[in-house]
């Protein structure tokens, strides 16, 4: 119970510090914001490799569950890290 | 080894939040996309050094693929399709917190069937992992459907539909069965009820096509932050199945983002997020009839030539572009951007007249504008150019038309009434380029058309644009 409190606790700070730090970002760039959380969002790939690591708690299908996982959200990092970057550039350039 | 890792994960987390800081100024927002980069490179670093990861081969695989695909459509796509690009990822981010918890979910229940129940790393089979991972796959599955179905009506392969009705009873009916199920799964055992999880699974990716499929093409910009939004919550929840904080912290950050979107969105339409869900489509609710809509205009439209527009412009000396959807339809903005540059050069001041629903997305307009190299400076946001009107000599609307009707802030019956409105009317002169009289998307005439100080230009905005370049030379 302890343990789910702390957990929660950080889940909840998190969300103001997110609020806080996204509140600052000018309308002009809420496309490329979007693009690149989508990119964060990705970080489910750490369970995905998780699944897909062939530890002895894995099976055939969870692997594949898994394998399948980790293409999704590589389209989302990738994808996202790659088209943010295209956009920023068109706002740098004079 | 295992401190390390933990100790990585929230790095990662830390390097995402300075990324999003990054963003805060176009200047310093590529810096803050390569440290956002950085701390995923980390992150996945620390995932493939965790004890239970033995075999690379598939994980190899799938990021090959996943990293193909990826970049193949970020090259490829155009600046006009970056919502359906956007609608996509959520869904991809939402498909991929339900595939880890399902996987998650098998790897339960195989540990719990080995001698001693237990394996070292994994999580422990309690109600907080339990309702963790129900939300998970909840979230996840209505975020994969819900947000395809967004890119197919952003495509414009769906359509509205013309009853909500059904949809809605689906909706409910989904809803109470889900909650039910839920419940159920909870207290009776998760590890024993595996059928019931994929019935549930199955239902929600139907709630996603149900809950999306009735929601209007002119609120797809709502849509589209709100899924965002859930795929992050996904992912904070496939954190609490994990017992990952570094997940926790990024979903609850994506989370965040998608909300403050959702509210900026609804505040510019001046509507309520459950008006935009379960209201069905604004035309729909409201729209006047063809007739009606021509008895509007009867008469009172001034219609203009370019030519004329070029020496209204040249007597100018200030100009405010108002760009609305039909501008990027169109693909005007680098014919904007010309006639934009011409004035300057006859030191008339320049600027965009940016509205917040202007594209298809949030900062959407932006983007489009910025492709076609407008400088970000001369792009002004509603509340701070609206004071301006009053000192602007020619207002330009292409393409847009709702963000710009009076009605809204002076007709109470309007169905837009409340909604802020560039307040175009108040330069000097307004020339309309449009094509026909058309209703925008809330399905309403706009009086702007008719006001003493309106002229229209008919036409495609691309070529009325040119045509005025042209007559501006001659000049």
């Amino acid at each position: 119970m302890e343990m789910l409190m702390l957990t929660f606790t950080i889940f909840v700070l998190a969300i103001f510090v997110g609020v806080e730090v996204i509140n600052k970002v000018p309308p002009t760039l809420h496309t490329p914001l979007m693009s690149g959380t989508n990119a964060i969002s990705g970080i489910v790939v750490v369970g995905a490799i998780i699944s897909s690591g062939g530890g002895e708690q894995t099976d055939g299908l969870s692997t594949f569950l898994g394998v399948l996982a980790i293409i999704l959200a590589c389209i989302n990092i990738f994808g996202g890290f790659t088209v943010t970057d295209r956009m920023l550039h068109m706002f740098k350039k004079k | 080894m295992h401190v390390f890792i933990n100790l990585a994960y929230l790095v990662a987390a830390v390097l995402f939040i300075f990324g999003i800081k990054g963003m805060t100024t176009p200047k310093t927002a590529v810096r803050g996309n390569q440290l956002s980069a950085v701390g995923m490179l980390i992150a996945v670093v620390a995932a493939l050094l965790e004890q239970n990861v033995v075999s690379y081969l598939y994980i190899i695989m799938g990021v090959l693929i996943g990293a193909g695909i990826g970049t193949f459509l970020a090259k490829k796509v155009q600046m006009t399709s970056m919502p359906e690009m956007v609608a996509a990822l959520n869904g991809f981010g939402g498909g991929a917190s339900l595939l880890v918890a399902s996987a998650n979910y098998l790897e339960m229940q195989k540990a719990a069937e080995m001698p001693l129940g237990m394996i070292a790393g994994m999580p422990e089979a309690d109600l907080k992992w339990a309702i963790a991972l129900i939300l998970s796959i909840l979230i996840g599955a209505v975020t994969l459907t819900g947000s395809f179905v967004a890119v197919g009506k952003l495509m414009g392969k769906l359509g509205d539909p013309s009853s909500i009705g059904m949809f809605k009873l689906i909706v409910k009916i989904c809803f109470v069965l889900l909650v039910s199920g839920s419940i159920y799964f909870v207290i009776d055992g998760p590890l024993e009820n595996a059928d019931l999880l994929i019935v549930m699974v199955v239902l929600c990716l139907l709630l996603g096509v149900a809950l999306v499929i009735p929601i209007g093409g002119a609120d797809m910009p709502v849509v589209i932050a709100l899924l965002n939004s859930y795929s992050g919550l996904a992912g904070s929840a496939t954190g609490f199945v994990l017992g990952n904080n570094g997940l926790i912290i990024t979903g609850s950050l994506v989370g965040a983002s998608g909300l403050i979107l959702t509210t900026i969105m609804c505040k510019a339409m001046n509507r309520s997020l459950t008006n935009v869900l379960f209201g069905g489509s604004m035309a729909a609710q409201a729209g006047v009839s063809k007739d009606e809509n021509d008895a509007f205009y009867e008469g009172k439209v001034k219609v203009t030539s370019a030519d004329e527009v070029a020496m209204l412009l040249d007597s100018a000396k200030k100009v405010v572009f108002v760009p609305g959807y039909g501008l990027a339809v169109a693909q005007a903005q680098h014919a904007t951007r010309e006639l934009a540059s011409m004035l300057q050069a006859h030191d008339i001041d320049v600027k965009y007249a940016i509205h917040p629903v202007a594209g298809r997305m949030p900062g959407h307009m932006n983007v489009l504008l910025a492709e076609a190299e407008v400088p970000y400076e001369q792009l002004v946001e509603m509340d701070n150019i609206n004071p301006e009107f009053a000192q602007t000599d020619v207002a330009i609307v292409l393409g847009a038309n709702d963000v710009t009707n009076p009605a809204a802030s002076k007709d109470p019956n309007s169905p837009i009434y409340g909604m802020p409105i560039l307040e175009v009317q108040n330069a000097k002169t307004v020339i309309v380029v449009k094509r026909g009289l058309s209703p925008g998307f809330a399905g309403i005439p706009n009086e702007l058309f008719i006001n003493d100080n309106s002229l229209m230009v008919h036409g495609d905005a691309k070529l009325v644009l040119q045509e005025i370049i042209s007559a501006m030379k001659d000049l």
